[in-house]
């Protein structure tokens, strides 16, 4: 195992029959106890990445290494390297926690005296102590999840694949779930590669983000590195019932380009940034127009990649779904 | 770790998971034993016909739930792997460093465990009921040993087709057509006693008559050699055909590197 090692991609392909290009030349470099963050929409190519990467599926085309090994040529050193929750808990129902546990450590070869500890240590680590002689039927889904989380650290891997942990999850088990993996990378210096579709969770957990659609990255860098590359934020006014739009909208145009805002509202992109706001507040007051609402909005990652891309994140992936990896 | 060792793991597994699905244990032990019970009185006149092997149709007809509850061994080996493919839990079995042959060898180990239970029940309910064992106490032995082995051979086939189709509906939509078999058998009568040509000709085509017949010598014949050859054969040319079928279809669905 080699924990100075994060994971490397080059041109790394995959097609599915019906000549379908799930993943489309893509190039990663992840720094050893950095979090990754893999962002877009469903069926842009995510999971199958993480597919190729956890060696569960050999690449069409390109190079992988991860842990400092081949994804095609050193599976198994791979598989020993890294831990991963892959989409959908994928776990027993009649099964109980502490089995699931019990018989992970025991495919990881982990002797059974230690078994007993490493179950017990996890099983406190992510809060189910308690649930842990219940099956995992009874489970709700954030137990699912924490649950999966701890099967894939038996073997303290150096690198965690995290497939949309947190989908379907309420607020509460997600941010639970947010702060162990947080942890794990700041006080055990896990490389955490996150694929995710939601803007927030890429931004709360991920050092550095990669934008993924149609099989291709479209953007990489810091959080705040591309809300820089778009720049400028947008303001939104939404007009009072019975005030005309339009006549908002020709002022608002004065300060900058129209962009999309929510249906009631006119929002621009503002040319000069956050100073051109007085400018507005004084035309329209000039114009006696009454407004319900005006808000300052601060780029954000759904910004990038409606940039990158000219969709919006959200529904962005409800025309296609991300072929299974057979 | 060694695969003795994997392969313990996941039929300590197998084995749990079947005891803790209620239909997967009463269906298997109540229905054949069911089944012996209305048919052995509804047809015991037939051991009147000239040639019948036994007075006994209970004793006759005893080796049907064996097969039947193998046919179950199918079904529950089968589902359960397709369900494992369909939740992802393979996936998860893919990443640690269990071998490929540990899991289906693992599942069969589990089924052949409740195989055998099963086969145990179903002679001590025999035995229990006035049948004697004309082949004795070692027979009983070997009538065990032969269950099991039948439970392997279906339990592989419910298990290759599992790993082909990844369906559970896939694998239950294959227990009717076994059915069909088992009653194209000579379940009901020796096959020689069998009047309606077609059917005799079926039945004497149909594999399962001998696995039948197998068990059957063991409790009303003896020792027939000839009987016990052809189906521990016959067990064992579908078990290993369907292993072999279902390492390929393993290979097929894990594309780990």
């Amino acid at each position: 195992m080699n924990a100075e090692h994060g994971i490397e991609a080059e041109g790394l392909v995959r097609t599915f029959k019906g000549d379908i290009r799930a993943v489309d030349g893509i190039d990663l470099a992840v720094e050893p106890g950095e979090i990754y963050g893999f962002l877009g929409p469903n069926g842009a190519g995510k999971s199958t990445t993480v597919h190729m990467l956890t060696t569960l599926l050999p690449p069409t085309a390109g190079t992988g290494r991860v842990a400092g090994y081949d994804i095609v040529r050193e599976g198994p050193k791979v598989r020993a390297a890294i831990g991963a929750a892959l989409q959908e808990a994928a776990l027993d129902n009649l099964l109980t926690g502490r089995e699931h546990l019990r018989l992970q450590c025991a495919l990881h070869g982990i002797s059974r005296a230690e078994r007993r500890r490493r179950s017990d240590e996890l099983l406190d680590r992510v809060g189910l102590r308690l649930a842990a002689d219940r099956k995992v039927g009874g489970y709700s889904g954030g137990m699912k999840r924490r649950l999966d989380l701890a099967l894939a650290l038996v073997h303290r891997p150096t690198i965690l694949f995290l497939d949309e942990p947190t989908t379907g999850l309420d607020v509460q088990s997600r941010s639970a779930l947010w702060a162990e993996v947080a942890r794990l990378a700041r006080e055990e210096g896990v490389t955490v590669f996150l694929t995710t579709q939601y803007l927030e969770e890429a931004d709360a957990l991920a050092d550095r983000v990669g934008i993924i659609d149609h099989g291709k990255i479209v953007a990489e860098g810091s959080p705040s590195e591309l809300k820089a590359q778009i720049g400028r934020p947008t303001v939104e006014a939404i007009p009072r019932d019975g005030t005309d739009p339009a006549a908002v909208a020709r002022i608002l145009e004065q300060f900058g380009e129209a962009t999309g805002g929510s249906p009631k509202g006119v929002a621009v992109r503002l040319t000069h940034g956050v100073t051109d706001l007085a400018g507005i507040v004084r035309a329209l007051d000039a114009q006696t127009i009454e407004l319900e609402q005006l808000e300052l909005h601060a780029p954000s990652l759904d910004d990038v990649f409606l940039a990158k891309t000219g969709r919006s994140l959200e529904g962005a992936g409800e025309e296609e779904e991300e072929p299974e990896p057979a | 770790m060694t695969l003795a060792a994997q392969v313990g793991h996941i039929a300590r597994r197998s084995v749990r998971r079947t005891i803790r699905q209620p239909a997967n244990v009463i269906f298997p032990f109540v229905f054949p034993m069911a089944l012996l019970a209305v048919t052995s009185a509804g047809l015991n006149p037939a051991t009147k016909i000239p040639g019948f092997p036994t007075d006994s149709f209970l004793a006759f007809f005893l080796a049907f739930p064996f097969i039947q509850g193998a046919l179950f061994a199918t079904m529950n080996a089968g589902t359960d792997l397709a369900r494992d493919i369909q939740s992802g839990f393979l996936n998860r079995l893919a990443l640690t460093p269990m071998r490929g042959g540990a899991l289906i060898a693992g599942q069969l180990a589990g089924i052949a465990t409740m195989g055998f239970v099963q086969a145990v029940f179903y002679l001590s309910v025999g035995l229990a009921v006035g049948v004697h064992l004309a082949s004795g106490v070692a027979g009983a032995a070997v009538l065990l040993a032969l269950a099991t082995v039948i439970a392997i051979a279906f339990g592989s086939l419910g298990a290759f087709f599992a790993l082909r189709t990844g369906s559970g509906e896939a694998v239950q939509g294959l227990f009717p057509l076994l059915f069909v078999c088992l009653f194209l058998s000579s379940m009901n009568l020796p096959r020689n006693l069998i009047e309606i040509d077609w059917f005799r000709y079926a039945a004497t085509a149909n594999p399962v008559s001998y696995l039948i017949e197998g068990i059957r010598s063991l409790i009303i014949t003896g020792w027939d050699w000839q009987a016990l050859g052809l189906a521990f054969g016959i067990a064992a040319v579908l078990g290993l055909t369907s292993l072999a079928a279902g390492a390929w279809a393993l290979r097929m669905r894990l594309t780990r590197t």
